[in-house]
């Protein structure tokens, strides 16, 4: 089905029925009623697309990694890919397992290196960082765009108002031989944001206990879109932080509407230009749910599943063996500068280990630049490169049966971070900062400088 | 025929630890399968054995590995509540099939069970559930035997802007 303008559209809603129009890119606002992410298929298909409806879309960009990458470009081979859709669309890179840490990580490495080369893909290797981050920095998924990524956080990129989702290698041995992909148009669950937060409490207590609210399967198979006062209010960091986590509660991507916010973080970084691109007053939402985070405690998500979240002071107390302050959910710049606050004149407890791994080169030297790495070296922790660090649960940083890791990543499921036998709970970076001081859970709130 | 039987929020980490992702290979994944949360599933999965969960199976992680180590062992289905998205596409790309049963609570584990598709069911101790069909769009990749099967001699799409890929 292609081309019908007026046709298929949800009684009542029309939208404008003009004699001759060539569609563009950026003509989002010809379609009323609308979600940003049906706006967002109905412009890359030309026509009027509602949530429900299954469509073959074109991609505008493609990322595959150094665990899933392989595969992908093994069932890309199976499917007799030939040439990928798009070199300039491909974004390959290593996060997973650098530098190698075991011969079939440096043989998957070498696969995907000359998988680059033959295909005349740029290779970022293993010198820019940890995938989504350096998707988003790179410019790489700007508004209104669609992109696929072998992997799960890939959701990550609608915090600059693409449609970006997660996917597994099968599907992305497809998407890279045709630039194209089926796709169900999720509905969407509007999260309205109100008030301000409190000190030391920010984006990630807030999609935490969104988390919470929404439960693990609650999503599953439509977007979140996050609005209202206290996300426009939110960094470009923050929004990443809580698009992140949308996969968390099943959903298919996380989105926020593109604002002065947005397009001063790609205004450096690519050659978009703004336009208007956001859902209608009029559009159809699954569900509307409203927040208030003016009384919200720091949070922390409970062994072994992302939707326990509790108040801080529920678990304050637990012994730390293990403290990790990184990943695509917070290891920006922003987040190792809420841990530095926290952590003032102090020092890390001698009883914890603390992992301080910035999300990228680029935000590695923000963070180096800001003195920030000198003072975490001072206190105690350990600063790796920019990686995956702990929450790859293979490399590097791993727990032993019976240890207990505090983490700003997104995930505690059992065995995440190592032993099947350790516990894993998640939190923001100040909470991780202020228990690192005094190796137990600690509201950071109390913490005096 | 037996039904392994597991709860509700199977993460893919359960399935396949991070360890593991450097192997590829589906029987050697198989080895593997639950390591560290259910370790007598590898030594004692047989092949044509179901796998019968609740709610949100195969969440976490978009890792192929996962129902690639399932495969591997021999499983052809996967039963559940329900699906999270991606382990739901990930397994039909691969030739595994995850059904849709409302009463899969109502399966115990280690009892006999089968799956008829033509009918629509599954039985296990004299009592027959209904399953949930596929949807339509992803009937031809099942049909096919897995989306590599499907597109690999597909030289281009037809995409929803009409265009060819």
């Amino acid at each position: 089905m292609k081309g019908n303008l007026c046709g298929g559209m949800r009684p009542g809603i029309h939208p404008p029925c003009k004699s001759r129009i060539i569609w563009n890119d950026h003509e989002y606002m010809n379609f009323m009623g609308r979600t940003i992410v049906e706006k967002i298929f109905s412009s890359r298909c030309g026509r009027g697309v509602e949530a429900g409806e299954v469509v073959m879309a074109p991609i505008d960009a493609a990322m595959i990694h150094d665990i899933t990458g392989p595969l992908a470009i093994q069932k890309f081979r199976e499917m007799n890919g030939g040439r990928v859709f798009d070199p300039k669309g491909v974004i390959l890179l290593f996060d997973h397992q650098i530098p190698a840490d075991s011969i079939p990580a440096a043989e998957n490495h070498v696969y995907m290196r000359q998988f680059a080369k033959e295909q005349n893909i740029h290779n970022y290797d293993l010198r820019e960082g940890v995938c989504h981050q350096v998707v988003m920095e790179k410019g790489l998924a700007t508004p209104g765009k669609i992109v696929v990524g072998a992997d799960s956080h890939t959701c990550m990129y609608g915090a600059g108002g693409a449609f970006a989702t997660g996917i597994g290698s099968t599907d992305m041995g497809f998407a890279l031989k045709f630039g194209a992909l089926y796709f169900r148009v999720p509905q969407t669950i509007l999260a309205r944001v109100n008030g301000s937060f409190q000190r030391r409490v920010g984006a990630k207590d807030l999609i935490l206990s969104i988390v919470h609210d929404i439960g693990a399967d609650g999503a599953t198979y439509q977007a979140v879109e996050f609005a209202g006062p206290t996300i426009r209010d939110m960094d470009m960091a923050g929004r990443m932080t809580c698009c992140n986590m949308a996969i968390e509660m099943g959903g298919k991507t996380g989105i926020v509407a593109p604002d002065e916010t947005t397009w001063a973080y790609f205004r450096e970084r690519s050659d978009v230009a703004p336009v208007p691109l956001q859902s209608d007053p009029d559009a159809h939402y699954s569900e509307i749910r409203d927040y208030d985070v003016t009384g919200l405690a720091p949070q922390v998500a409970v062994p072994h599943n992302v939707d326990q979240g509790v108040d801080v002071g529920v678990v304050a107390g637990t012994h730390v063996d293990q403290v990790f302050i990184g990943s695509c959910t917070n290891g920006r710049f922003e987040d190792m500068a809420e841990a530095a606050e926290v952590l003032g004149k102090n020092r890390f407890s001698d009883d914890v280990r603390v992992l301080i791994i910035p999300a990228s080169r680029e935000e590695y030297l923000k963070v180096l630049r800001a003195g920030l790495i000198e003072r975490f070296v001072e206190a105690g922790a350990l600063v790796e490169a920019p990686c995956c660090g702990p929450c790859m649960g293979g490399a590097i940083g791993l727990i032993a049966p019976g240890e207990v890791s505090l983490s700003t990543s997104n995930r505690n499921f059992k065995g995440r971070q190592g032993s099947a036998e350790g516990k894993v709970y998640l939190c923001s970076p100040a909470t991780a900062a202020a228990s690192a001081i005094y190796g137990e859970i600690t509201d950071p709130r109390e913490v005096q400088p | 025929m037996r039904a392994w039987k597991f709860g509700d929020n199977i993460d893919t980490d359960a399935i396949i630890p991070g360890r593991f992702l450097t192997i590829y290979d589906p029987k050697e994944l198989a080895s593997h399968a639950f390591e560290g949360t259910r370790d007598e599933f590898a030594k004692s999965v047989r092949p044509g054995d179901v796998i019968v969960a609740g709610r949100n199976f195969g969440c976490g992680s978009s890792r192929e590995h996962a129902p690639h180590a399932l495969s591997g062992a021999g499983v052809r289905f996967v039963i559940a509540r329900s699906f999270a998205r991606i382990f739901y596409r990930n397994a039909i790309n691969v030739g595994l099939l995850p059904l849709v049963c409302g009463d899969s609570d109502k399966i115990r584990d280690g009892k006999g069970i089968s799956v008829d598709l033509d009918h629509g069911f599954i039985e296990s101790e004299g009592a027959r559930y209904p399953i949930e069909p596929v949807p339509e769009f992803l009937q031809e990749i099942v049909n096919a035997g897995g989306l590599v099967d499907y597109a690999k001699d597909l030289t281009e799409v037809e995409t929803c802007t009409g265009s060819r890929r």
